[in-house]
């Protein structure tokens, strides 16, 4: 007697997939009608912040007419979500710059910070939380424990000040605030292809290692700084995440097996904690993208934390919605992302 | 000729609730043959069995007058040299394949791993072994299982390729901790008359720990029954029916038979007195 195995995986993953491109789709109109609704909400009437104060009646309702805000609300949302579709996020009225023109500027220079950050937190998380796991109650644990503890606790806006003080006021060893150096700003500007609009990527496929050592020396403290606030969370979940698969029976076949402790952990064990880690690093990586407006506020860093800050207080609602709208799209394409990792990984969830 | 012999052993755990300990004082020696180790549950009986390959988790200590294997004293290696001792000389099958395989990792990679890793085969060499080991448990197409993933097999299937895998190798004893108590009745029987043949045929010796009695006597040539952590007798498999021991015949009086008496089963008689 044998029992037989279910038949091919490809229809059941073709129909995940089908579904996952629906929920990406309705999770983005709903992103957009959330988004809307908050510009209606906030009591800030958006012709008066264009025309001003002292606008005659005719100029306001003429500029009403013009925004298509004497229509119905839902056909306003329908121009809404048209026009988003079409790449269209409005005109900032304190710039007069199409917003989205502004954010594709903007979201790089995050982008490069937040991306930077996430991988000193991986590299420094995981091998600290699996030190811990390994090791519980020891000497080991302890620090990685208070070091987390510390990476919570801590304002960034605090850490990020003292950084600037040591680092680049006292000691010098770093570059202080903005991406590049006053000199360097200019050439950039003027001798480098803008193709991914992150300068380290932009500098290297130009050739110009020179650029790219200041970038460095600029991105460092912040990117340093957020990444200390990603490891606090991802060693202290890497930690629970090990500390439960090294308790579960598959652990003992593979010493049973003979095979070696950091074969055990890094491979069988690994491979599980990837599952859920997987999602955490996701979700840190989205608090980075969207939440750094602190640490770019703190560093001069030209991201869209600031635009959107900026935008926020002159009452620049245009700019204001489109970047949260961008900000929005990253968050769930990187959930998108992550789901399509955790399919990967995991065989079950195929 | 004595393969394994262990003395005086002692399995504590220093919990916060203060010293529990599972392992007595529990002595016992096995040649190439089937011991059967039997007790209800919290008896020591799994302890026992982890302790033979020093595979209990912290803070669990365990503690031996003497515990030699082959003429090597376990207690005493280094756990370099333990590592060397599991898989090619020392086995264990546990309870349920769909705890003890490696969920995300594919069948024959977890097949394979020792053949590759300690043995440094080809791929080509090892999945060979891996195909001959899968149709030694009489898994009929073991190319697709090799890439299946445990949670596409059924649970009788998930113990072969357990029983497959920790027998690739060759190991001298095999310790099964209730190999078949997470299996149906039907696949309980294809299972263990699968691993019967194979310790049989290969001449291992085999530490087969179980709470169902009959079977054990069925399936072993000598029994240890266990209870609180010491064992309480030992016995002749062919003479368990006729146990002397009160907790012994509470034991086999505590399972029903087919055609028996309906009434209710008696309760199993505890006697603090007997874990003296």
């Amino acid at each position: 007697m044998t029992a037989s195995l279910p038949s091919s995986p490809w229809a059941g993953r073709l129909r995940g997939l089908g579904a996952a491109l629906f929920s990406l789709a309705a999770t983005l109109l709903g992103l957009l009608f959330v988004t809307f609704i908050i510009g209606r909400v906030v009591p800030i009437d958006p012709v008066l912040a264009i025309v001003g104060e002292r606008a005659t009646e005719a100029q306001i309702a003429a500029t009403r007419t013009a925004l298509g805000l004497d229509q119905p609300l839902w056909q306003q949302f329908l121009i809404f979500v048209g026009n988003a579709l079409q790449g269209d996020l409005g005109t900032s009225i304190r710039t007069g710059e199409p917003v989205l023109q502004a954010v594709s500027r903007a979201f790089p220079a995050t982008l490069e910070l937040a991306t930077l950050a996430t991988i000193i937190g991986v590299l420094a998380g995981v091998p600290a939380g699996v030190l811990a796991a390994t090791r519980p109650g020891s000497l080991a644990d302890h620090i990685v424990r208070l070091v987390g503890l510390m990476g919570y606790s801590m304002p960034v806006f605090w850490l990020g000040l003292i950084g600037l003080l040591l680092f680049y006021g006292v000691l010098g060893w770093v570059g202080g605030p903005g991406r590049l150096d006053a000199a360097f700003d200019m050439m950039y500007e003027f001798e480098v292809t803008p193709v991914s609009g992150m300068i380290l990527i932009d500098t290297a496929l130009a050739g110009r290692w020179d650029m790219f050592v200041n970038a460095i020396s600029h991105l460092i403290l912040p990117a340093g700084l957020l990444g200390y606030v990603s490891m606090a969370y991802i060693s202290r979940m890497t930690r629970s995440f090990m500390m439960n698969e090294l308790g579960q029976e598959y652990i003992t076949t593979a010493r049973v097996k003979g095979m070696p402790e950091w074969r055990v952990i890094w491979v069988h064990a690994m491979r599980n904690v990837l599952v859920p880690l997987i999602t955490v690093i996701a979700l840190s990586y989205a608090y980075l993208l969207e939440g750094s407006v602190l640490t770019e506020t703190i560093f001069a860093w030209p991201g869209l934390g600031s635009y959107i800050t900026d935008a926020l207080m002159v009452n620049d609602m245009p700019a204001v919605l489109g970047g949260t709208v961008v900000v929005g799209v990253a968050f769930v394409l990187l959930n998108l992302l992550s789901d399509l990792l955790y399919r990967l990984v995991d065989p079950r969830a195929r | 000729m004595t393969l394994l012999s262990v003395k005086n052993l002692r399995v504590s755990f220093d919990t916060e609730a203060g010293l529990v300990e599972a392992v007595r004082g529990v002595s016992f020696s096995l040649g190439r043959e089937r011991l059967g180790i039997v007790g209800e549950s919290g008896s020591g009986k799994t302890m026992t069995g982890r302790s033979v390959l020093r595979l209990v988790r912290p803070p669990g200590r365990i503690e031996a007058e003497e515990m030699r294997f082959d003429g090597q004293d376990l207690m005493a290696l280094s756990e370099r040299d333990m590592r060397r001792l599991r898989g090619p000389r020392i086995a264990m099958v546990m309870q349920d394949p769909k705890y003890s395989l490696n969920p995300v990792m594919k069948v024959g990679d977890q097949l394979m791993e020792g053949l590759r890793q300690r043995d440094r085969l080809s791929r080509s060499e090892a999945r060979a072994k891996a195909v001959a080991a899968l149709e030694a448990v009489q898994i009929r197409d073991p190319e697709r299982v090799l890439e299946a993933y445990p949670h596409e097999l059924s649970g009788g299937m998930g113990q072969r390729v357990m029983i497959a895998m920790m027998l690739i190798p060759n190991p001298d004893l095999l310790i099964a901790d209730e190999p078949t108590s997470a299996l149906d009745v039907t696949v309980q029987a294809e299972v263990l008359s699968i691993l019967d043949g194979l310790v049989r045929d290969r001449g291992m010796g085999l530490i087969f720990i179980s709470h169902d009695l009959r079977l054990v006597a069925r399936f072993c040539d000598r029994v240890l029954v266990m209870y609180k952590g010491r064992v309480v007798e030992e016995l002749a498999a062919r003479d368990l029916l006729a146990a002397r021991h009160p907790y012994t015949q509470g034991l086999l009086n505590c399972l029903p038979r087919i055609g028996g008496d309906r009434g209710p089963l008696p309760g199993l008689d505890r006697n603090a007195e007997w874990a003296r």
